[in-house]
C-alpha cells in the first residue's frame, strides 16, 4: 500500500519533470523573441545571443506600434481585427442561416443546395485563388476591407457543424413554438439561437484564430501597406536586398501579433468550458 | 371553449394512406381520449387537429368554424407534447409567458395568467428555474401550465404521461381530470394506455391501423364493445376470445361444450369473455388446463388453455388463492349476459 503511494510519488515527479520540460522546449523560441524585442539591434546580431531581457522594452514596443516599419502596427492590428472579427461572425452569420434554411424548410433543390455547399468544403482558398482575386478585382474590392472579408466569409464547415447541432434539437420543439405562434424568423431567434450559444463561441475562437492568421489572401489583395494584415506585415518587415532587418522591432511585432488570438482564446474558454459542463438538452 | 368537429378526414404520406376516414363530433368541454395501439395513427390525427399536419381530405372544425388552412396559432388550441417540449434555455416562467408575448399580451396580464396557472399546478416556488433543473414530473406540469395560460378552446395532449414513472403516472392522470373539470375546456388525449383511457375519459375513440373500431363511454366500450379489436384492446388481462358454431342462443366450442351466449346467432362465431367473468363452478362447461397463475393480492389470474384444444385461457378469481387450490383442470361457468358474440370473418359485434 505505502510502496503504492511512494511509486505514484516518484511517477507523478517524472511526469511533471518531463511536461516541464516539454513546456521549456516549446516556450524557448517565444521566450527568445520576447528577448530580442527587448534589447537594441547592436546587441542582437552582436553573438552570442542575449538569454535575459534588455532594458529597451518600452522603446521597441512604442517604436513598433506608432511606426513600424512600412506601417504602424497598431494600424496592422486593428485591420487584422477588422478582418478576423468580420470573417468570424460573418461565417456565423452565413452558416446560421444556410443550417436553419437546409434544416427546417422543405424547398425545391434543399438537397442539391446542401452538397453544393458542401462540395465547397472540398475547395480550400488556394484552389479557388486566381478565380476570386479576378472577381474582387472587377468589383472594386482591392485594398479594402469587404475585399479582405468576403471571399473569406462562406463556410461549409460551420454550416454543417450548426446543421448537425439544429438536427439533434427535438422537431417537437419548433412544433411547440409554432403553436406558440412563433413565425419561423422568430423561433430562430428566440429559440434556436440561444440554444446554440455555446457552439458559436466554440467556433467563434476558431473563425477568430482562422481570419487572424489568413497570411496568402491579404497578400495578394492589399498593395497599400495601410491596409496591410499584421501576420502578412511581418514579411513585410523584413527589408529586401541588403539593408538590415530591425530584429527588435519585428520581434516585438511578432509578439503582438500573437496577443490577440490568446486573448480570446482565453476569454471565451470561460464560456464554452461552462457550456460544456452544463449540457442543455 | 369549443366543439371540434372530424368530418372524413384522412391522411396520407406520400402513397401511403394512414387515416382511413375518421369521422367525430366533440362536444363543448367534453374529454375525448383516443386509444389504440402503437403507429395506428392517433398522434397524426391529432397532429392534424393541432394544425402541425395538413389534411388530406375532410373537413375539421373547431367552434363550427372550418380550420383545415388555419396555422396552429389561429386554431386557439394548445399542445401538450410526450417529451414536454419545454424551451431549454428559458426559465419556467418564460416557457410559459412565451406564447403570450408572442401575441403581444399586455405585460401585467402575462404576470397574473402565468401566477394563475403555476398557483393552480403548486409551480410557483419553481418560475425562476430552469427545465433542466426540474423532476419529470415538474416538467410535465409546466408544459401543462404552458397550455393553460394560453386560455385555449381546445387541449390537445400527446401521450403526456408515457415519460413517467409508474407511480407518477397515476398521480399525474387524477391531476389531469380534475384539472380538465375544473377548466371545462375541450380535450383531445391520446394514449396508449388503455388504463388512461378507461379513466380520463369521457367517451374514447378507439382506433385500429387508422379506423375507428369504436367511439363510446369508458364502460359502454368495456360492456359492449363494437368489435373484436376494441374488446380485446379495452380491459386487463385481456378478454379471451374462443371459436365456435352457434345455433341460436347455443354456442359450440371447438372442445365440444356448450355454452349459452346473450343474442341468436347461426354459423362459425367468436365468443368472448372476460376473464373476470369467469366464475369458478365444478358443473360449469369451460374446462380450464392450468399452466401458471400471477397472484395480484386482489385477485389471482389463472393462465392456461382451454380443455381438450390449444386455445388460450385467461380467469381472473377474485382475492387471494394459494399456487396449490390452482392446480390441474378448473372449470367454470359464464352468465350468458356476459358473453359477447363477434362475426368470425369480420369481427363485428353481433346482436344488440
Ligand atoms: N411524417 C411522416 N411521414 C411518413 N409516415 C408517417 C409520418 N408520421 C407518421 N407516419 C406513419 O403514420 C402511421 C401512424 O403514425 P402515428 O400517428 O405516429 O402513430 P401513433 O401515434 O398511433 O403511434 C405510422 O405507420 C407512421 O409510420
Ligand atoms: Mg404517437
Amino acid at each position: 500500500m505505502s510502496g503504492m503511494v511512494e511509486k505514484r510519488g516518484v511517477g507523478l515527479w517524472l511526469t511533471h519533470a518531463g511536461l516541464i520540460l516539454g513546456v521549456l522546449v516549446i516556450f524557448f523560441p517565444i521566450w527568445l523573441a520576447f528577448v530580442a524585442s527587448t534589447v537594441t539591434q547592436p546587441e542582437i546580431v552582436r553573438p552570442p545571443m542575449p538569454l535575459l531581457p534588455g532594458d529597451q522594452f518600452f522603446e521597441n514596443y512604442r517604436e513598433a506600434l506608432v511606426s513600424g516599419v512600412n506601417t504602424p502596427v497598431a494600424r496592422m492590428l486593428a485591420n487584422s481585427a477588422v478582418m478576423a472579427l468580420g470573417i468570424a461572425f460573418g461565417k456565423i452569420a452565413i452558416s446560421l442561416l444556410s443550417a436553419f434554411a437546409i434544416v427546417y424548410f422543405r424547398f425545391p433543390g434543399r438537397q442539391l443546395f446542401f452538397w453544393l455547399i458542401f462540395l465547397t468544403l472540398m475547395l480550400p482558398v488556394e484552389v479557388r485563388i486566381v478565380p476570386t482575386y479576378e472577381v474582387v478585382a472587377r468589383f472594386g474590392m482591392l485594398n479594402s476591407y469587404p475585399g479582405l472579408i468576403f471571399p473569406l466569409i462562406a463556410s461549409a464547415t460551420a454550416t454543417f457543424l450548426f446543421r448537425q447541432f439544429f438536427m439533434t434539437v427535438p422537431d417537437e420543439l419548433a412544433e411547440a413554438a409554432r403553436v406558440d405562434g412563433a413565425r419561423p424568423m422568430r423561433f430562430f431567434w428566440d429559440i434556436l439561437l440561444p440554444m446554440s450559444r455555446t457552439n458559436i463561441a466554440a467556433l467563434f475562437v476558431i473563425l477568430f484564430i482562422y481570419g487572424w492568421n489568413q497570411y496568402l489572401w491579404p497578400l495578394l489583395i492589399t498593395t497599400d501597406p495601410s491596409m496591410n494584415t499584421i501576420v502578412m506585415g511581418i514579411k513585410q518587415m523584413f527589408p529586401s536586398g541588403d539593408d538590415v532587418a530591425d530584429w527588435p522591432v519585428i520581434m516585438a511585432t511578432s509578439l503582438l501579433a500573437m496577443l490577440p488570438p490568446v486573448l480570446v482564446v482565453i476569454l471565451m474558454q470561460k464560456l464554452f468550458i461552462r457550456g460544456l459542463v452544463d449540457t442543455e438538452k | 371553449m369549443a366543439t371540434v368537429t372530424l368530418t372524413n378526414i384522412r391522411k396520407s404520406f406520400g402513397p401511403n394512406e394512414v387515416i382511413h376516414g375518421v369521422d367525430l363530433d366533440v362536444a363543448n368541454g367534453e374529454f375525448i381520449v383516443i386509444v389504440g395501439p402503437s403507429g395506428c395513427g392517433k398522434s397524426t390525427l391529432l397532429r392534424m387537429v393541432a394544425g402541425l399536419e395538413t389534411v388530406t381530405t375532410g373537413e375539421l372544425r373547431i367552434g363550427g368554424e372550418r380550420v383545415n388552412e388555419k396555422e396552429p396559432m389561429d386554431r386557439n388550441i394548445a399542445m401538450v407534447f410526450q417529451n414536454y417540449a419545454l424551451y431549454p434555455h428559458m426559465s419556467v416562467f418564460d416557457n410559459m409567458a412565451y406564447g403570450l408575448r408572442i401575441a403581444k399580451t399586455p405585460k401585467a396580464e402575462i404576470a397574473e395568467r402565468v401566477a394563475n396557472a403555476a398557483k393552480l399546478l403548486q409551480l410557483e416556488t419553481f418560475l425562476a428555474r430552469k427545465p433542466r433543473e426540474l423532476s419529470g414530473g415538474q416538467r410535465q406540469r409546466v408544459a401543462m401550465g404552458r397550455a393553460i395560460v394560453r386560455e385555449p378552446d381546445v387541449f390537445l395532449f400527446d401521450e403526456p404521461l408515457s415519460n413517467l414513472d409508474a407511480k407518477l403516472r397515476v398521480q399525474m392522470r387524477l391531476e389531469i381530470k380534475a384539472l380538465q373539470r375544473k377548466l371545462g375546456v375541450t380535450s383531445l388525449y391520446v394514449t396508449h394506455d388503455q388504463v388512461e383511457a378507461m379513466t380520463l375519459a369521457d367517451r374514447m375513440v378507439v382506433m385500429n391501423a387508422g379506423d375507428v373500431e369504436q367511439i363510446g363511454a369508458p364502460l359502454e366500450v368495456y360492456e359492449r364493445p363494437a368489435s373484436l379489436f376494441a374488446a380485446q384492446f379495452i380491459g386487463s388481462p385481456s378478454m379471451n376470445v374462443l371459436r365456435g358454431t352457434a345455433a341460436g342462443a347455443l354456442v359450440t366450442l371447438a372442445n365440444g361444450a356448450v355454452i349459452e351466449a346473450a343474442v341468436d346467432a347461426k354459423g362459425p362465431v367468436i365468443v368472448g369473455i372476460r376473464p373476470e367473468h369467469l366464475a369458478p363452478d365444478p358443473q360449469g362447461p369451460i374446462a380450464l388446463d392450468t399452466t401458471m397463475s400471477e397472484p395480484l393480492g386482489w385477485n389471482t389470474l389463472v393462465h392456461g388453455t382451454m380443455g381438450g384444444t390449444d386455445s388460450e385461457l385467461v380467469a381472473s378469481l377474485a382475492g387471494v388463492h394459494r399456487e396449490s387450490e390452482l392446480q390441474g383442470t378448473m372449470r367454470f361457468s359464464v352468465a350468458a349476459s356476459l358473453t359477447h358474440l363477434f362475426d368470425a370473418a369480420s369481427g363485428r359485434r353481433l346482436g344488440g
